[in-house]
């Protein structure tokens, strides 16, 4: 085992947690900001991803896959907030999850009627495929380094937008107090209009620079829906930061994980033991890391500050 | 009319659908009938906690698993005396939720949700993983429980599991109609005011989620029973998906109204799936509109007045 | 003279038989929605293709056939096995998708004497010790395809190979299968847990490794994922990867060139030239507007075989021993060849290697190039009691 390989399995877990945060990221800012448990997200995320597959094949241009991705993940937000989910804030929890699992149900089943149930086809673009030279030591494929430098693009956009402008101030108002907001002349319907498309679309574009590598299929957001809870949760709910932080740390704990675990249980379990044990261990890993931190700290690691 | 009244009424139905079926000359009803009076029984456990408790499990499915194996693993090696097996599956189930509530417990809300669903998920990687138990092919049973009723016929296996679900409806009232009970209705409502009068709301969770995870675990192996085949796929999250959308639809906090959510999920996902593969969507729709018609819970629900949010 | 014709007309009431079948009742079930509805639906699509080919009629009898979906439960999918048998009294239970699914079905279908026929799975239990004389597979069994990819490596003397599959039941039945006919070195052998979505870290550890080639099974979605991956971490040229189960015609499209060079195993493939083959393949690109994949072979042999054995006891379906027997002779021409059943009703075939090469349309697909394994059966019939 080289110090090489043991730095690009690195750069594969931070990577992951990136990937993991741009999943997140739109969930637990319509958590924390409107108190909304959105199942229907990982629709958000099979959104993005067709309509960008879709669009790229159909048209050969990335650039309009993206806008129609990005774009039509928005809209479909928006849509939905209008119909459906204004009316449910009042709501508790269990309305929400009512609801959002018979979305997620009948986005799955759309997706399906539309597409039929066989993956699509959604490739790489040329100009991001073949791999990068990094320090000399390991060549990585270029497209997962597209990714990295997206998610923390979006990570400080995110960060400057709640924290440094007047949108996000005002976001922060209504998240902490919407009577007052509102009565203070905060348009806070519109505001929350807003925040839950950009939630929605930072679930398309999760998933459209997903599809390339990933298997777009109905159904495709459900697993990522657990991971995106998963991070969500340890990282404190309503956190941004706490997302990103729990993202990288559940990537690289994972990755590491998956690469190291056969060759250290094999260290004091004989081979076929070591064999079966890893890989099912490893499948539990981010739950058994979930429930470790949460026994310590219930609240997630960077809970936001009082609300 | 009392929920008790209701219950009664469902019971007394329930009996006599093997004849109306007979007269229909469907046997094939009472299996169908079967399975959903088991995932009555279910749902009605999983309602001791959420209607009463204010705790959203999305994880209960777990212990339909670790009941349906509980029997599996047993008929594997030869042991099939029922009360020896149903003990077992009872006993196991409510160990885990022991284990499972001790943990998720300290936490609360969408916290508890997600750690309840880490544990299912990690059974159910784990049942997946053991091949000796068939992994994820399953594990084909080899006889019924023996408690020396024949469970290969279909209409006595149908009215032991009534009978079952009568008891379970009977012991759930009397358990929320008790102090105990009282004491975790006021505990969902204002749990800082309890701690506050010296309650040990914690021990008193955890009692109720292990009751409700042993129940939980009785009918899984009913379902082990019904079905001679257990496998990893009950356990999946989309299955506590289901019993959660069975409590609420029908009506938490009422017990029976759960057993008839389930009832009728099971039906309408049955009804649908017959005309068109795109049953999801059209289930869908229905979910919605329960929701946006503000009749969420059939039977209506104890939380509609006082509700907290957060 | 009287008594004599009235003793032989009395005599000849007495030998008609019990009523005649007038049709022919089919319950079909496969996994029909949900994320793995390829499956199911590329065997429906198969199986009414054959249908619609002989005309609606299945050895002269009307076919009437009940589409039902599983949903991928293995509750639902015993409540409708339960059905086919108690309710819609079917006389032949065809289609199912996945094994997990048809060990589930199986004992109430076989117990009720129902004629079942598998157009997809092939447990090991059921074509060993499990087996019964009202069980067929028209597809394979489960290992057979790893086998022929094992036999194939063993053939080219590799040595040093990487292997790499999901962690369940599957996953070590296909790792098993190839290791009965591949008997050089293995460099390591990794198990991916089942719904893992990223492979980098397995993708780096195989670049850091010194194997001459990736043998791997990634079966549906997880197929189209983990070959994309390879593709794009640039592994492709040092490392040759071979698969049994990964791509075939129904994931192609999406893989694309992703997948060209890949070596896979197979049993058939669309330009297997055969007059069967042609029919089969020009008539389900019509009616599709696709490119079959294997599924859709298999369940069209379901058919096919029916088709023939009903025939061969003149639409006498009633009279189990011969429906059974004729079914068991399987005289009929597949895709594939000729058919030809084992001693334990699942197929002997043989299997091929073949490449994915860029076809004439510039997509890419399977081109058989080699035989792997010649009529071959399973390593599971000694175990089963039928001879």
């Amino acid at each position: 085992m080289s110090a090489t390989l043991l730095l690009e399995q690195c750069l594969n877990g931070m990577q992951l947690g990136i990937m993991l945060f741009l999943m997140s990221a739109g969930l637990t800012l319509v958590f924390g900001i409107m108190n909304l448990v959105n199942l229907a997200h990982g629709s958000f995320y099979m959104a993005g991803a067709y309509l960008c597959a879709f669009v790229y094949a159909s048209s050969q241009s990335f650039l309009l896959g993206v806008i129609a991705g990005l774009g039509g993940a928005l809209l479909i937000g928006l849509i939905a907030e209008f119909l459906i989910f204004r009316r449910i804030y009042k709501g508790d929890h269990l309305d929400h999850v009512l609801v959002t699992f018979g979305l997620t149900l009948i986005f799955n089943d759309l997706a399906r009627l539309i597409w039929g149930p066989a993956a699509l086809f959604a490739r790489v673009p040329p100009f991001l495929a073949g791999q990068v030279n990094i320090f000399g030591l390991i060549s990585y494929p270029a497209y997962r380094l597209a990714i990295i430098v997206v998610g923390l693009a979006v990570a400080a956009l995110l960060y400057g937008l709640l924290r440094h402008t007047r949108l996000g101030m005002l976001i922060r108002a209504s998240a902490s107090n919407r009577t007052m907001a509102s009565a203070l002349g905060v348009n806070v319907v519109v505001l929350y209009a807003l925040v839950f498309a950009l939630g929605a679309g930072l679930a398309g574009l999760a998933g459209l620079m997903a599809g390339p590598i990933f298997t777009v299929i109905p159904g495709m957001g459900d697993n990522v829906l657990i991971l995106a809870f998963v991070v969500i949760v340890v990282g404190g709910l309503g956190s941004v930061e706490g997302a990103f932080c729990a993202a990288l740390v559940i990537g690289l704990i994972d990755t590491l994980g998956r690469s190291f675990m056969k060759p250290l249980f094999g260290l004091f379990l004989e081979r076929a033991a070591a064999d079966n044990s890893a890989p099912a261990i490893a499948s539990m890993l981010i739950y058994i890391l979930m429930a470790v931190i949460l026994f310590f700290r219930p609240q997630g690691l960077f809970p936001p500050k009082s609300r | 009319m009392t929920k008790e009244r209701i219950a009664l009424a469902l019971v007394v139905v329930l009996a006599l659908l093997p004849l109306l079926f007979a007269a229909m000359g469907e046997s094939y009803y009472l299996t169908v009938a079967t399975r959903m009076m088991i995932f009555g029984i279910a749902a009605l456990s999983l309602d001791l906690i959420l209607g009463f408790g204010g705790l959203i499990s999305l994880g209960h499915a777990v212990y339909l698993g670790i009941g349906g194996y509980a029997v599996g693993i047993l008929d594997f090696y030869g042991i099939n005396n029922g009360f020896v097996q149903l003990g077992v599956a009872t006993l196991a189930s409510a160990g885990a939720a022991l284990f499972i509530g001790a943990v998720s417990l300290r936490t609360s809300g969408v916290f508890f949700l997600m750690i309840t669903l880490a544990f299912s998920q990690m059974v159910y990687f784990l049942a997946i993983s053991i091949n000796s138990f068939g992994g994820d092919d399953g594990l084909t049973l080899n006889a019924h429980s023996d408690l020396g009723l024949n469970f290969g016929n279909t209409q006595v296996f149908y009215y032991f599991v009534l009978a079952c679900l009568a008891f379970f409806l009977w012991l759930s009232f009397r358990v929320v109609r008790s102090r105990f009970g009282m004491l975790l209705r006021g505990m969902k409502f204002n749990e800082s005011r309890m701690i506050a009068i010296g309650f040990p709301t914690f021990r008193y969770k955890l009692t109720a989620f292990v009751i409700s995870g042993a129940i939980c675990g009785f009918a899984g192996a009913l379902l082990a029973n019904q079905t001679l085949f257990v496998s990893p796929s009950i356990m999946q999250w989309t299955r506590s998906g289901d019993l959660l959308v069975m409590v609420i639809a029908g009506g938490m906090g009422t017990i029976v109204g759960p057993v008839i959510g389930a009832i009728l999920f099971l039906l309408l996902e049955k009804v649908l799936a017959s005309f068109t593969t795109y049953w999801g969507a059209l289930l869908g729709m229905v979910l919605i509109a329960l929701v946006l018609m503000g009749k969420t819970g059939l039977l209506g629900s104890m939380t509609k007045g006082g509700r907290s949010h957060g | 003279m009287d008594k004599r014709i009235l003793l032989l007309a009395a005599a000849g009431l007495l030998a008609v038989p019990a009523q005649a079948a007038d049709k022919i009742t089919l319950g079909f079930m496969s996994t029909l929605s949900g994320p793995n509805a390829i499956i199911g639906t590329e065997i429906r699509d198969g199986m009414q293709l054959a249908v619609e080919q002989l005309g609606g009629k299945i050895g002269g009898l009307p076919a009437r056939v009940i589409v039902e979906d599983d949903q991928q439960k293995a509750d639902v999918a015993r409540q409708l096995a339960e059905k086919f048998v108690q309710s819609d009294k079917v006389d032949a239970a065809i289609g199912f998708s996945f094994s997990n699914l048809m060990l589930a079905v199986y004992k109430p279908l076989v117990d009720a004497k129902t004629v079942t026929i598998s157009s997809n799975p092939g447990p090991s239990q059921l074509a060993g010790k499990d087996c019964s004389p009202y069980f067929f597979s028209t597809s394979w069994q489960g290992d057979n395809w790893a086998e022929g990819m094992g036999a194939y490596l063993q053939k080219k003397g590799l040595q040093n190979i990487y292997l790499i599959a999901p962690n369940y039941a599957a996953g070590k039945d296909v790792i098993a299968g190839l290791k009965r006919f591949y008997k050089g070195s293995i460099a390591a052998e990794v198990y991916t847990p089942l719904t893992q979505l990223d492979f980098s870290a397995e993708l780096s550890q195989i670049k850091s490794s010194n194997a001459s080639a990736v043998f791997a099974f990634y079966p549906g979605g997880l197929g189209v994922q983990f070959v994309k991956q390879y593709s794009q971490a640039g592994l492709k040229e040092k490392f040759p990867l071979y698969s049994a189960y990964t791509v075939d015609e129904s994931t192609l499209p999406a893989i694309g060139d992703d997948a060209l060079g890949l070596i896979v195993a197979t049993s058939w493939a669309p330009d297997l030239d055969n007059a069967a083959n042609k029919k089969f393949v020009s008539g389900f690109e019509k009616k599709y507007g696709r490119v079959p994949a294997p599924y859709a072979v298999h369940a069209y042999d379901t058919i096919m075989l029916l088709d023939t054995a009903v025939k061969a006891v003149n639409g006498k379906i009633e009279d189990k021993p011969a429906f059974l027997a004729a079914l068991r002779k399987a005289q009929f021409e597949s895709p594939r060849g000729a058919f030809k059943f084992n001693t334990n009703q699942f197929p002997i075939q043989t299997f091929y290697q073949g490449e994915v090469k860029k076809g004439a349309d510039g997509k890419p697909r399977i081109v058989i190039q080699d035989k792997a394994l010649e009529n071959y059966g399973d390593a599971y019939a000694q175990t089963c009691s039928m001879k």
